[in-house]
Parts: structure tokens; C-alpha cells; sequence
């Protein structure tokens, strides 16, 4: 294999396994500040057990999303070196301010919200929780700044030729709010709420299964649900938004999404399928027009196909691929819409706990939108092969020139192993704060944290 | 000497200084913390060790996360060429920091021996390894490494794995190590207090060897380290500035004054590193032996608006970073007590 193909797997494994991680650790975040909040307002002990188990759990995932997202910081330089020069002006100007606005505000607060518990007050502590909460989601504004800069440039002008060529900020806001930014942020955003949600919902499922810790996975269950609820009819818009941005700005990648080679007016939608590359067709129910509406609102309105848009095959991204990716995102988007609703109406019928069948469904829930992430993400980068930065330049010509094949497979067998062992560990580990449960002492808040804030006479 | 004025180039060149210094500052401690943690015999006393830095350690790293951003978004050839011509060092690197970062977390999660054995060696061989691989770096960055006409690395793996490397390596072991043993006398109390109180001269002492050594080799070897100062002698007072923070380590520590001792260390490696940049400016990397093909803080740098832009956001956003570093060491100041949220 060469070079690119394994720079290109290298970077996906190891972005796909740190990507297991941060939503966790924002929808966990969003979770925790919920759940102490409901502490702070009611007084009720139980939320306070809340807080402190979903903490342990939060640290766990946050440790592991910390060390592998070192690496992806590193892999633009090490693995992509011409790129780096190209966009460094731009991409790089983001990475730092994820740096300096974000991560030091979560690293910083973070040791506050784990260890802090009996050596700050309990409005100092939530504030902390706040900030910690804060700092992930501010992670993901500016990664995905410059991810979506590379959907979709702006704000910049292009410097030199040939391989002295770069791109230069001509913009900053312009650049900061390129055309797809604020649609894909609400997109992921929405994905890392549904992870965090359907973790807690998942591990409160099983013990109200197993019969255990009644009351803790009763409220946890209820704010699982919740949030879990509200996100994915979120998502729902947010998604829908992002398609049509998505239509407008890379024409291409909507033609793989829905493989549609011939530009058509009245253009379907297929419900499930394959794409039949050869022959450029796709096989699958369609329903007519539903394409055309829902890019556009209007059935007339013609969708543009891969052979107008890329009448190169050299051009196109891997159809069928991408076209399976986005069509698993939507229908556990959808599944997981249907999955949330049940779950909340039983719940408020106060039916729930004695329909197991649902509650082990509940329980299986955790990996939809762990799933959903990765597919998506998959959609959105192999859909817009073979550009690293739309339209500008080539994933194969962003390569470092210097680095051989053989050093790319060594650091990819240590990489590999390493996360494996992660891996290993991660479940273990989880599994095992899942099976201790809550921790009964937690039904007391103690050190400063005993005392409830007084205000001040 | 001349700075020229203050462009911002030069400004970028400072800060990203700073951003590497803090890190060293800071991340130097609890590497060197891990360094030491094998000699520490006691479960309690391991613990004791990695709880002195487990509210901190995290931020600390951030420091080395933002000043790679910060080198990104900068200077990109700089970063380009070095961390693709450095590929293995920095893949290791980052293996190294992986498992210092996961070891932390995990061994104490697991009563069994073997399991905490495990994360223990992980922890230590995290550390020193990533001591080393940083001073490799710094090492190779002094010397020099070849450059081609493009602005792209030249050498191989071995090119980077020289003796003033090596040296440098060991150096910031060394370093890291007292730096951490002084930081984990603050932290500690009693019978591990009194231990580490007796290592402590060691590490000095390691310390002491490798850095006159370093120093030897960078006057005999490495003379384009010294021209600056050698052109300008009242530089030098930097120099002495550094040699005195060092000799009067053991002095407060001899006091049992172990802040001030942690002090001293702080502005030794302040002074070192300034140092540094003043024999580096205006190159970020010495093209060895094709002088011509170096790459410096101009034909490297990011665009004027982008610096201008960056220099905006490092000026709101470093004082808040100060602000809550300094509040989260306030919290969690005094000597390390375990509970039950301990690691």
C-alpha cells in the first residue's frame, strides 16, 4: 500500500477512536450540569448521587478523549505536512484558539469538578461544572470551524503557486463562519448531546432490569430521557439544515449521499438501497420528488447529479459508500427519534418499568448514536474525496513529502495496538463502575459541600 | 544585537517561547514526578506521588496542546517540516504521553497488584520517555538538522538520534526529575517528605553533571549556540542569572525553604530557555549544514493578518488562562491528603 492509502487509514482509526469519546464527554457535561443543577434547586440527595456517579463515569471517558486527541493535533503535521503548509494559515489560527479558549478552560476546571467536591462550595463546584461544560462544547466550535472551512473555504485568498501555494485569511469572521459551519456545529453538537444522554438512559435501563438502585436510575432515567428526546427531534432540524447547506455547497457529496447520477427535476429519494457504480444506478425504493422537496421545498427544483457535477469518475467520492454511511446516520437518526419517544411516553404513562422488552432496548440504545456519529462523520469526509480542502486541494497532494511508507505502518501497528489495549481497558473499567453503581455515601453531601450556601446578610 | 523592531514575527517567536516555557515549567514537574514514581516502594506512597499532580497535570499538558496550535497556526512550515521530518520521534512521543495520561487515570480504579504494577510502569516509562523525546527534539533544533531547498527535512530517523541529542536528552530527564522532586517535597508530608528530602540531592547532583556536560559540549561543539552571547557580553548576565538560580536550589532546600527551591528551578529554566531563543532568533530551525535553507520566523510565518488576528486572541485569551491556572493551584494548594476521589 502506499503512502496515501495509509496515511488515509492511519487518520481514519485514529480520528474514529478519539471520536468514541468527546461526545461523551459534551453530552455527559451537558448531563452533569443538569444534574447538579437539579441538586442545587431541590436539596434532594439523590441528585447529589446523580452528579458524583456520572462524574466518575465523565472523567473516564475525558481521560481517554484527552491522550488520543493529542495525537490528531500532531497527525496534520506529521502525516499531512503539505497540507499543513497550505492551510496553516487558516486551520491552524483555529487550532489554537481550541487551545487557548477551550481546552485550558476544561483541563482547568476539570480538576474542580472531580476533586474539588469537598474543597469549594457548592456554587463554586457547579460553576466549575459549568465551565467544564463550556470548555467541551467550545472544543467542538473550533474543530469544527476548521473542519468546515475545508467543506466549505471562505474569507481567504490563495498565495503563490505550485507548491508555494497556500491559503491566507483575508476574513477572519468569514472564515469563521463559513457557509457550512453553523449547520454542521448544531449537527455534531446534537450527536454529542444524544451520546451523552443514551449512556446515562442506557446504564439506568439495565439496573432498573436488574432491579437495582431504584430511585437513582429512576431520575436518571427521566433526565436520560429527556435530553435523549429532545436532541434527537433536534437533530432531526439540525440534520435537515446541514443536507440543504450541503446541496447548496457540495453538490457532489448530496449526489453520493443519495447516489444520483443524472441531474433530475422531481428527484427521488431512496429509501434503502445500493449504489450500482458501474452502471450508475441506484437499486431501492424511492419515493419521487421527496429529494427534490426536501433539498429545495419544491418538486420541480432539479437536483444536480454526479455527471454534471463530476463528470470525472477521477473526481467522485467511493458512491456506494458514502451513500450506505449517510443512509445508516438517517435511519438511526429516525430510530432513535422513534426509541426516545416510546421510552418517554411509557414512562410518563408510568408504564415503562414493567415492559422489559423496551427497557433492554433502552439499554441497547447507547450504541445508536455512537454509530450514528461515526457514520456520519465517514459520510461527511469520504463524501467530499477526493478534496482535502474543496475545490482547492487534493487529499493525495496534501501528503508530507518527506515521510516513507514503512514509518506510516509502524506508527499505525503502535497506534493500533495501543487503542486496542485502550479499548480493552476503557470497557473494562466502565463496566465495572457500572456493575459498583452509585455510591451510597454520595446520599451525603460532605466537607464544604455539606453546608448549604448562605446568602450574604 | 539587533531585534529589529518589534515585529509581529518577533512577538510570535516570544510568545510561542513562552507557550513552551510554561509548558516546561509546569508539564516538567509532573514528568518528573512520574520519573521518580518507580523509586517510591508503598501503594500509599504511589499514590500519594500521582495525587501531588493529578488536579494539575491535565492543564499542564495543555500548555504543550496550545504551543503545537500556537506553532500551527504561526509558523506551519515549521510545524510541517519538523513534525513530518521528526515522524517517529513524535509518534512515539505521543505513545509515551498517551500512556503517562491513561495510566493516571486508571491505576488506582483496580485494587489488584498487577493491574497497579502495570499502570506504574506506564506512568514512569511514559514520562521519562517523554522527557527524553522532548529534549531529543530541543537537542536536534539546537544543532541544527538538514534541511533541503524546499523547506523540507533531509535526514532520516538516525539523522535526529546524534550525541548532542542524546545529551540534551538525558539533560531534560535530569532537569525534569529535580523539577518534580522539589515540587513533590511541597506536596508531601512525612515519612514520603523525608524520602524524597534525601533523594532530592541525587537528582541535583544528576542534574548538576548533565547540565555542565551540556553545557561543555554546546561551547566546544555547538558554537553558534554561544555567538549571540559572545557578540554581546552583557547577555551573559542571563547566563549568570541561570547558573546562580541553580546553585541556590540546594541552598533553600537546605533551608527547608522547598517554594522558593521550586522558584529557583523555575527561573533556571526561564533563563534556559531564553537563552535558547536569543541563540535561535530570528531561525526556528537551523538548516545544518546548508545554513541558507533554514527556516526562520519570516519565510516560515503564517500571513500579517493571521498573526495580527492570533496576537488578539492570545492577548484575551492568556490572561484568563493565567487567571484560572493560578485559581485551580490556590485550590488545591497544601499537602496532598487521599480520600476517596483520589486517584
Amino acid at each position: 500500500m502506499d503512502v496515501l492509502i495509509l496515511s488515509r487509514i492511519q487518520f481514519g482509526l485514529t480520528i474514529s477512536f478519539h471520536y468514541l469519546f468527546p461526545p461523551l464527554s459534551i453530552g455527559l457535561g451537558l448531563m452533569l450540569v443538569l444534574m447538579e443543577g437539579l441538586w442545587l434547586k431541590t436539596g434532594d440527595a439523590v441528585f447529589h448521587q446523580m452528579a458524583r456517579f456520572w462524574t466518575r463515569v465523565f472523567a473516564l471517558t475525558f481521560a481517554i478523549g484527552v491522550a488520543t486527541g493529542i495525537v490528531m493535533e500532531f497527525e496534520f503535521g506529521t502525516n499531512w505536512a503539505t497540507y499543513s503548509r497550505y492551510v496553516g494559515d487558516v486551520f491552524g489560527s483555529a487550532l489554537a484558539a481550541e487551545g487557548i479558549f477551550a481546552f485550558f478552560l476544561e483541563a482547568g476546571f476539570l480538576a474542580v469538578l472531580l476533586f474539588g467536591w469537598d474543597k469549594v462550595g457548592r456554587k463554586f463546584h457547579y460553576f466549575a461544572t459549568c465551565l467544564v461544560c463550556l470548555g467541551a462544547h467550545f472544543s467542538a466550535i473550533w474543530i469544527i470551524v476548521a473542519n468546515s472551512w475545508m467543506q466549505t473555504p471562505a474569507g481567504f485568498h490563495i498565495v503563490g503557486e505550485g507548491m508555494k501555494a497556500r491559503a491566507e485569511i483575508t476574513d477572519y469572521w468569514a472564515m469563521v463562519f463559513n457557509p457550512s459551519f453553523v449547520d454542521r456545529l448544531f449537527h455534531a453538537l446534537c450527536g454529542a448531546w444524544q451520546s451523552g444522554a443514551f449512556l446515562v438512559v442506557s446504564v439506568s435501563a439495565w439496573y432498573l432490569l436488574k432491579g437495582k438502585h431504584g430511585e437513582f436510575a429512576r431520575r436518571s432515567l427521566r433526565v436520560g430521557l429527556s435530553v435523549g428526546l429532545a436532541a434527537s427531534l433536534l437533530q432531526l432540524a439540525s440534520g435537515h439544515a446541514s443536507a440543504r447547506g450541503v446541496a447548496k455547497n457540495q453538490p457532489v457529496k448530496l449526489a453520493s449521499f443519495e447516489g444520483l447520477y443524472q441531474t433530475t427535476s422531481n428527484a427521488p429519494l431512496t429509501l434503502f438501497g445500493w449504489v450500482d457504480e458501474k452502471n450508475e444506478r441506484v437499486v431501492g425504493p424511492k419515493i419521487p420528488g421527496l429529494l427534490s422537496y426536501l433539498a429545495y421545498s419544491d418538486t420541480s427544483q432539479p437536483v444536480a447529479g454526479l455527471r454534471e457535477t463530476a463528470p470525472d469518475p477521477k473526481d467522485r467520492p467511493p458512491v456506494n459508500f458514502t451513500f450506505q454511511l449517510f443512509h445508516l446516520m438517517v435511519a438511526i437518526g429516525f430510530g432513535m427519534i422513534v426509541i426516545s419517544g416510546l421510552g418517554f411516553l411509557y414512562f410518563r404513562q408510568g408504564s415503562l418499568f414493567q415492559r422489559r422488552w423496551m427497557l433492554w432496548l433502552l439499554v441497547l440504545s447507547v450504541l445508536g448514536p455512537q454509530i450514528a456519529n461515526q457514520a456520519g462523520w465517514f459520510a461527511a469526509e469520504v463524501g467530499r474525496q477526493p478534496w482535502i480542502v474543496q475545490g482547492l486541494l487534493r487529499t493525495s497532494e496534501g501528503l508530507s513529502a518527506v515521510v516513507k511508507a514503512n514509518s506510516v505502518w509502524a506508527a499505525m501497528v503502535l497506534f493500533s495496538a495501543v487503542y486496542v489495549l485502550l479499548f480493552a481497558v476503557f470497557v473494562y473499567l466502565m463496566n465495572d463502575k457500572i456493575q459498583h453503581g452509585p455510591d451510597d455515601n454520595d446520599m451525603l453531601p460532605a466537607g464544604k459541600l455539606a453546608m448549604p450556601e448562605r446568602s450574604k446578610p | 544585537m539587533n531585534f529589529g523592531s518589534l515585529d509581529l514575527n518577533t512577538i510570535w517567536f516570544i510568545l510561542i517561547g513562552v507557550l513552551f516555557t510554561g509548558y516546561a515549567m509546569l508539564d516538567g514537574f509532573d514528568l518528573g514526578v512520574g520519573a521518580l514514581h518507580l523509586f517510591t516502594k508503598t501503594d500509599e506512597e504511589r499514590r500519594t506521588m500521582i495525587n501531588a499532580i493529578g488536579p494539575v497535570w491535565d492543564g499542564n499538558e495543555v500548555w504543550l496542546v496550545t504551543g503545537g496550535g500556537a506553532l500551527f497556526a504561526a509558523f506551519p512550515n515549521v510545524y510541517a517540516t519538523v513534525f513530518s521530518g521528526f515522524y517517529l520521534v513524535f509518534v512515539l512521543l505521543l505513545v509515551a504521553l498517551i500512556f503517562r495520561a491513561v495510566a493516571i487515570e486508571f491505576r488506582s480504579k483496580r485494587p489488584m497488584l498487577w493491574w497497579r504494577r502495570m499502570w506504574d510502569a506506564g506512568f514512569a516509562c511514559g514520562s521519562v520517555l517523554s522527557s527524553f523525546l522532548i529534549g531529543v527534539a530541543m537537542g536536534n533544533i539546537a544543532w541544527g538538522v538538514p534541511i533541503d531547498a524546499r523547506g523540507e527535512y533531509a535526514g532520516t530517523f538516525w539523522t535526529l538520534l546524534g550525541p548532542y541529542p542524546i545529551l540534551l536528552g538525558v539533560t531534560t530527564v535530569a532537569l525534569f526529575m529535580m523539577h518534580g522532586a522539589i515540587y513533590a517535597l511541597i506536596k508531601t508530608e512525612g515519612a514520603l517528605h523525608d524520602k524524597l528530602r534525601g533523594w532530592i540531592n541525587n537528582t541535583i547532583i544528576f542534574f548538576i553533571i548533565s547540565y555542565a556536560v551540556t553545557t561543555m559540549a554546546t561551547l566546544l561543539y555547538v558554537p553558534h549556540m554561544a555567538a549571540r552571547v559572545r557578540a554581546n557580553p552583557w547577555l551573559f548576565s542571563i547566563a549568570l542569572v541561570n547558573m546562580l538560580a541553580i546553585a541556590n536550589i540546594p541552598r533553600e532546600i537546605h533551608h527547608g525553604r522547598d517554594w522558593r527551591a521550586f522558584l529557583s528551578s523555575c527561573v533556571a529554566m526561564i533563563a534556559l530557555m531564553g537563552l535558547f531563543g536569543l541563540e535561535m532568533y530570528p531561525n526556528l530551525i537551523l538548516s545544518n549544514p546548508e545554513t541558507a535553507n533554514s527556516l526562520t520566523i519570516h519565510n516560515a510565518a503564517s500571513s500579517h493578518k493571521t498573526l495580527g488576528v492570533m496576537l488578539t486572541i492570545a492577548l484575551i485569551g492568556l490572561p484568563i488562562v493565567l487567571a484560572y491556572t493560578v485559581s485551580v493551584y490556590w485550590i488545591f494548594r497544601g499537602k496532598v491528603k487521599l480520600d476517596k476521589m483520589s486517584y
